[in-house]
Formats: structure tokens, C-alpha cells, sequence
């Protein structure tokens, strides 16, 4: 029986949820966490991993980043109904091994590291990914980076956070120019 | 009356269904008109009109149990998360193939006139004329002179907007304002017409939406077509030709009803009704009229005929000609080209657009010779890309900055060819594969030809050329998968003729073994054009309406 399990048992005995659960299960260090292991289930631990990945990937500036997108959330949900099976599995265990390539460069855990260490650890996984992507057969799987990194470009700027503050949109327009005036700086739409 | 008598029964509520409803209703008819599937009321039902793609869980992609559940809509575009009932369902009306055909249907009142691209040509006596001076199939009844006002007729009320060019292959129609090309499409015609000096033209595409206000509607460039227009932007059997109906008092709807078969009178040698199996209750009613309008879609309303009159022609209603079923048509779609358009960086556009430019028919037209029949033409359009092009930013700031401003100009088109009317290409009923409701299910045996396959190649390349001669860079072209089907406009299964030993229909769409029944879908098309089909259809059941309740006040019915 994991933490999480444990603590719903003990939830169901009291008849309802603990308050502060989710402080409770935070609080064990981010050593203890064992990204990817829960496969398909995602554990919240999974989850908030993905909200990192993805807020280094699509960081807050002046508008909000993937974590406040839930782009965690969403990894999870696409990753889960939409992918085929073999891409659910190189993208579990690609969180592992993101895990393990942390530890290998910064010596901690990704959640452990810094922003900066974060950022380049994924500059690195880039790279790695689009060498790879670059030279593969088509039958070839695909790289997990790739997928994190698809995954939150597009579940960011599908967002609405990320469609109507990171981009510009207008429900109902009305008119259609085809030929209006574009300076450097402005916002592209977001469909 | 009795309550199951009707002067008229239209069996189907799409684009052809909704225009006799709406003729019939408004000439005095007591008309009922019959559909297979649900209700959907304007604006009311348009459950997904207002929302965002942030609304849905999997933003408006397939899951891979959309895709078990969906063996033929997951074919392309159409299986998506945010209308999927708006599609018939593959498990509940299954289809075998002996070859390949995509079967995307929509099973609602409206039927795909919701769901449709809207784009509405006339056709001109040069596609009229063909299969007479090739010798391909049979001569079409009708010329331009004789369809010429009913298309205006229909295009007054419809809606359809599009710039004057006074071509002959592709006579104007009765336009409101045209869409604005953007500043690169201006670019590409201008090229266009200078490089090919002036025999191959770019057009804005002419589409059925209202861009000024017309009996209350007005397209609000929001580009969610397809969900139901709430503002009635584009016509659909809804925004227009239902309310007309409803509103002469005549026309009772009544969907979940799925048309078994035709009843014939073989002393009278005329139809009398048809039978219906409630999709809900699986219970079975009569309905009785003096005129049946059938408007179940090309390959259904085909079905129908097929399971009727079986007592006197063992193939069916309209079976005696030999041509039921066959000579299934559709346009090959899957030939394409884009590339960038450098420059233009500083020009930008406001508003969804929901229509591209058009390219008509130049092959073998005018002098033109190649070696094929017939011909094809683009739609395309320009766009800029958000984003960089290059893969030059890795993570973080950097990259979400680029994401999100607008990268360079593409322009794309894809060819829309036109499929020859083969006998040997055809639909039948497959007795060894019931639906959910226990009826035999159609098979389908039909393909491209060498003419299609030899035409894609000109279509691919020809494409190339007019993006090369338009300055064009990084040009990438394919030829994707031809399968008949893909172009949703299937036709040609019932078609008219001036012969009943080799057409279905006469020269006003009437069953040459039964004169009171009018088909007026795709099925009654003797050859299919280049160019999207439904204005068409729309123009000859106006003008088949029109006969049937003259001939009916002469009592020759």
C-alpha cells in the first residue's frame, strides 16, 4: 500500500476527505517521490512534475506559464485517451528517465534542482530529442522529450490562459479585414 | 385528411430535403418531412457554438475510443471531440466495403447542411455538354438555359457571396458582397494571372454566407461553421429553408423516422406513401401522399429505392433502367501544395475567415488538351503561421516569446478533381450485414480510374508550377491517399437521362416507373463537374418542386 492509498483508506474510515491532504502527502521531501512509477494512474507527485517540466519549458513572464495552464493535468489527459499504447509507455517512462538524467547533470531530483538547473537540463533534452528526431526511421518510437515538449506548446496556447493572455482572441469578430497593419511585438491570434 | 396523409412527403431534411420541404410548403402542400435521425432546433441545439477549444477536455481531438468507436469517421477530419454527434455512427449503421469508400454521414434534421464547406459554383453548358461530345455515360436532359433562373432563385435566398468575373466555365451567380482576399492571396492571383496570362484564374471562393445582413442573418467571422451558426451566418436547412417551411403552416417534421421503402402501386404504376421503422421505438408507420420528393442523400435515398417495388422489380424502385446504384461519383481530394511567401511581414489579418480563393477548371477547356478527360480545380488560401518556422529555439523565455507572434506567410492549395460516371462503380445491398435495426446495409465496389489517376498527376504538378511562378519557397506537394468518399459529395446513384432504358430519372427528376416520385439529392447527377455540388442541388429541386405541383394541378400525377 503506497502513501496515497493509505491516506484514502484512512479517509474512508473517517467518512470523508482528511482536511489538508494534499499538505499531508507534499510534505514528505521530493526525494521520496517517485516520479513515474504509479505508470498510467499519474499520482499527483506525476502530476506536479509535469506542472515543472512544463512551466521550464513555457515559463511565467509577463503573462502566466504552463503550471498555471494545468498543464500538467492536460499531459496526463491527452497522454491517457489519445495516445496508443506504445507512446503511453515511452512517455511513463520517459519521466523516469528525466528523473535519472536530473540526478546524472545536477546530482538532485528535477523538483530538487533550481530554475536554472531545470532550464538547462532541458536545453540538453532538447537537443538530445531533436538529434534523435532528426536521424530516426519513421517506425522508429518517438523521443519522450518531444512529447512533453509538443504536449505543452499546445495544451499551453490552447488554454485559455495561453490563447487570451499569451495570444489574442476575440470570441466574435464580425468583420474580416485581410490586410491590416502588423508591428514587431503584437500578439499573434490564437486561432 | 387522415393524420398519416399528406399532400407530400420529402424523406431527408438536408440541403436538397430542406428546399422541397420549403417549395412544397409554400406552393400549399400539406408536407411532411421525414428524418431519420434526431431533432436539432436553430440555435437552440447548437450546444457547442459557444464554446472554446479550453472547454474540452481533449481540445477538440479524437481519443483512441472515439477512434474504436468510429472505424470509417476516423478516417479523416470529421471525427473530432467537439461534434461528434453530428456524424452518424459507424457501429449503428455499419457499411461493408468490397473496396474502399469513406462514408461520412450526418443523421440529423439538417443533415450535413450544418456541416457542410458551403462553397456554391453554378455549372456552365461546358460541364453539361461533355459526356455528349466524349461519349461518356449518357447525355445530361438539361442545359444551363433551362437551370439558369432557378439557380438565381435559389442564390437570392440562400445567400451566397462572391465577386463578379463573367467567366463562361463558371457563370457569376447572383452574388452578395464578396470576402476580402488577404494581402499574400492578392499577391498569388496577380502572379497567377500574369504568369499564365490570364488562363488560369485565382478567385475569392464563393460561399454561402450572408456577409451583409440578410433576413436577419450576417456571418460574424468567428470560423465555427460547423458547430450550427447561432448568428445564422451560412445557410443550412435551418437558418433558411425549414423556417420557411414552418412558417406557411404546412409542413409537419418529424424526425427519428427511417424510410423503409417507397409503397408502390404497380396497377397505377405510381407511389403511395412510404413505410417508416421509428429509430426509438422500432415501431412501423404508413405515411400516404400524392407526391413523394426522396432527399436521403445520393447512396441512401439510392437504399431506398433498392428496397422498394421489389414485387415488380426484384432490384428495386427505378431498377428497370439497370443504372441503380451505379455510376457512384464523388470529387478526389488529396492532391495539394504549399509553401512560404516571404515578405508581408507587416501586414496582418482581423477576423476568421471561414472561406479560402478558388481556382476553377482550366484543363481541357478553351484549346487545352491533355491526356485525360475532364478536369479539376483548387481551393487554397494564405496564412500566416504563429511561430518560427525553424527549430532554433530550444526551451523557456526565448521560445515562448516566438510562440507567440505570428511567423511567415504560407500559401496552400488542394485539387478538387472530377470522377468520371463508371457503371462498374456501385453501391448494392449486402444481405449478409444488418444495422442496429435490422436492415441489410449497403456495399460499396467503386474506385478511382486511370482518367482520376492520370488527372492527379496534372493536379499535383500544375500546382507546383503556379506556386513556383508565384515566387513561392520551401514547396512541398503530395498526392494523399485517393479514396472515393473523401470529398463528402457522393453522386450519380439514380441518375437522369432522356432514356428509361439507361437513366433513372427524367429531365425533371422524376422515377421514370413511378413520375411521382422526384429525387433530387446527388443520386440524379449524370456526371459530377469539378465544383462542390449542393448549389446545384439546390437549383434543380427548386425547379423539380415547381413541375411536380404544376403536373399535380394537371392532375398528371
Amino acid at each position: 500500500m503506497n502513501r496515497r492509498e493509505a491516506l484514502s483508506s484512512v479517509a474512508l474510515l473517517l467518512g470523508g476527505t482528511i482536511i489538508g491532504a494534499e499538505a499531508f502527502l507534499s510534505g514528505c521531501t521530493t526525494s521520496d517521490k517517485k516520479i513515474g512509477t504509479a505508470g498510467l494512474n499519474f499520482s499527483q507527485d506525476d502530476i506536479a512534475f509535469l506542472d515543472e517540466v512544463g512551466e521550464t519549458i513555457i515559463p511565467a513572464t509577463t503573462t502566466p506559464g504552463a503550471k498555471e495552464a494545468k498543464i500538467g493535468d492536460f499531459m496526463k489527459t491527452i497522454v491517457t485517451d489519445c495516445y496508443e499504447e506504445k507512446d503511453q509507455k515511452i512517455f511513463v517512462e520517459g519521466m523516469t528517465k528525466l528523473e535519472e538524467a536530473s540526478k546524472k547533470k545536477n546530482g538532485k531530483s528535477f523538483l530538487e534542482s533550481t530554475p536554472q538547473q531545470r532550464h538547462d537540463l532541458l536545453v540538453d533534452l532538447d537537443k538530445e530529442q531533436k538529434d534523435y528526431m532528426g536521424k530516426k526511421k519513421p517506425e522508429d518510437p518517438a523521443h519522450y522529450f518531444r512529447m512533453m515538449k509538443e504536449l505543452t506548446l499546445w495544451g499551453y496556447f490552447t488554454s485559455e490562459i495561453g490563447a487570451t493572455k499569451a495570444l489574442r482572441y476575440v470570441a466574435v469578430p464580425g468583420r474580416y479585414d485581410g490586410c491590416v497593419p502588423y508591428k514587431k511585438g503584437d500578439k499573434a491570434w490564437a486561432t | 385528411m387522415a393524420d398519416n396523409t399528406f399532400d407530400a412527403i420529402v424523406i431527408g431534411s438536408g440541403i436538397s430535403g430542406g428546399w422541397a420541404a420549403k417549395e412544397l410548403c409554400e406552393k400549399g402542400l400539406k408536407t411532411i418531412m421525414l428524418e431519420r435521425g434526431k431533432n436539432i432546433e436553430h440555435i437552440k441545439d447548437y450546444k457547442e457554438a459557444n464554446k472554446e477549444a479550453w472547454d474540452y477536455p481533449h481540445r477538440g481531438e479524437r481519443t483512441q475510443k472515439m477512434i474504436k468507436d468510429y472505424p470509417a469517421l476516423k478516417r479523416d477530419y470529421p471525427l473530432n471531440e467537439r461534434n461528434l454527434d453530428w456524424w452518424a455512427s459507424d457501429i449503428e449503421s455499419p457499411y461493408t466495403e468490397t473496396k474502399r469508400f469513406d462514408w461520412f454521414r450526418g443523421y440529423h434534421v439538417g443533415g450535413r447542411s450544418l456541416l457542410w464547406g458551403r462553397q456554391s459554383y453554378r455549372w456552365s453548358d461546358l460541364y453539361f455538354e461533355e459526356n455528349a461530345k466524349q461519349g461518356i455515360a449518357i447525355d445530361w436532359p438539361v442545359r444551363y438555359k433551362d437551370i439558369e433562373q432557378w439557380y438565381s432563385y435559389v442564390e437570392k435566398i440562400a445567400g451566397v457571396s462572391g465577386s463578379k468575373e463573367g467567366l463562361a466555365e463558371l457563370p457569376d451567380s447572383e452574388f452578395l458582397p464578396p470576402m476580402e482576399m488577404n494581402c499574400v492571396e492578392k499577391d498569388v492571383a496577380a502572379r497567377v494571372k500574369e504568369h499564365f496570362k490570364g488562363s488560369r484564374k485565382m478567385i475569392i471562393g464563393r460561399n454561402a454566407h450572408a456577409t451583409i445582413p440578410l433576413n436577419g442573418r450576417q456571418c460574424q467571422y468567428r470560423d465555427k461553421c460547423w458547430f450550427g451558426c447561432p448568428f445564422g451566418g451560412y445557410f443550412s436547412t435551418q437558418s433558411v429553408t425549414l423556417p420557411a417551411a414552418m412558417k406557411t403552416g404546412n409542413l409537419t417534421l418529424r424526425p427519428w423516422a427511417i424510410v423503409t421503402k417507397i409503397l408502390y402501386d404497380k396497377d397505377k404504376k405510381r407511389a403511395t406513401g412510404v413505410e417508416v421503422l421509428d429509430a426509438e421505438t422500432n415501431k412501423t408507420y404508413t405515411y400516404n401522399a400524392k407526391i413523394i420528393f426522396l432527399n436521403a442523400s445520393a447512396l441512401n435515398s439510392a437504399w431506398i429505392l433498392m428496397n422498394s417495388a421489389t414485387d415488380v422489380w426484384p432490384d428495386g424502385l427505378g431498377s428497370s433502367s439497370g443504372e441503380l446504384g451505379h455510376n457512384v461519383m464523388d470529387h478526389h481530394l488529396g492532391v495539394y501544395a504549399s509553401g512560404e511567401f516571404e515578405g508581408y511581414l507587416d501586414k496582418y489579418v482581423y477576423g476568421r475567415r471561414a472561406n479560402g480563393v478558388y481556382i476553377p477548371r482550366y484543363r481541357n477547356f478553351f484549346g487545352d488538351k491533355r491526356d485525360y478527360l475532364r478536369g479539376f480545380g483548387y481551393q487554397g488560401g494564405a496564412s500566416r503561421e504563429r511561430g518560427p518556422q525553424v527549430a532554433e529555439y530550444a526551451i523557456g523565455v526565448d521560445l515562448k516569446e516566438a510562440m507567440t507572434e505570428p511567423g511567415p506567410w504560407y500559401f496552400g492549395m488542394g485539387g478538387f478533381g472530377e470522377t468520371l460516371p463508371y457503371h462498374d462503380n456501385k453501391i448494392t445491398l449486402d444481405k449478409n450485414k444488418k444495422d442496429k435495426w435490422g436492415l441489410n446495409v449497403l456495399n460499396f465496389d467503386c474506385e478511382l480510374k486511370e482518367n482520376e489517376l492520370k488527372m492527379r498527376k496534372d493536379m499535383q504538378q500544375d500546382a507546383r508550377e503556379m506556386l513556383e511562378a508565384s515566387g513561392l519557397k520551401n514547396i512541398q506537394s503530395g498526392d494523399n491517399e485517393p479514396y472515393l468518399g473523401r470529398g463528402i459529395h457522393e453522386m450519380g446513384t439514380a441518375r437522369m437521362g432522356k432514356d428509361p432504358k439507361t437513366s433513372v430519372l427524367n429531365k425533371w427528376n422524376q422515377v421514370w416507373d413511378a413520375p411521382n416520385v422526384f429525387v433530387t439529392d446527388g443520386a440524379f447527377m449524370a456526371s459530377a463537374a469539378c465544383q462542390n455540388p449542393s448549389l446545384t442541388y439546390m437549383a434543380f429541386t427548386a425547379r423539380a418542386a415547381d413541375h411536380a405541383v404544376s403536373e399535380l394541378k394537371k392532375q398528371n400525377l
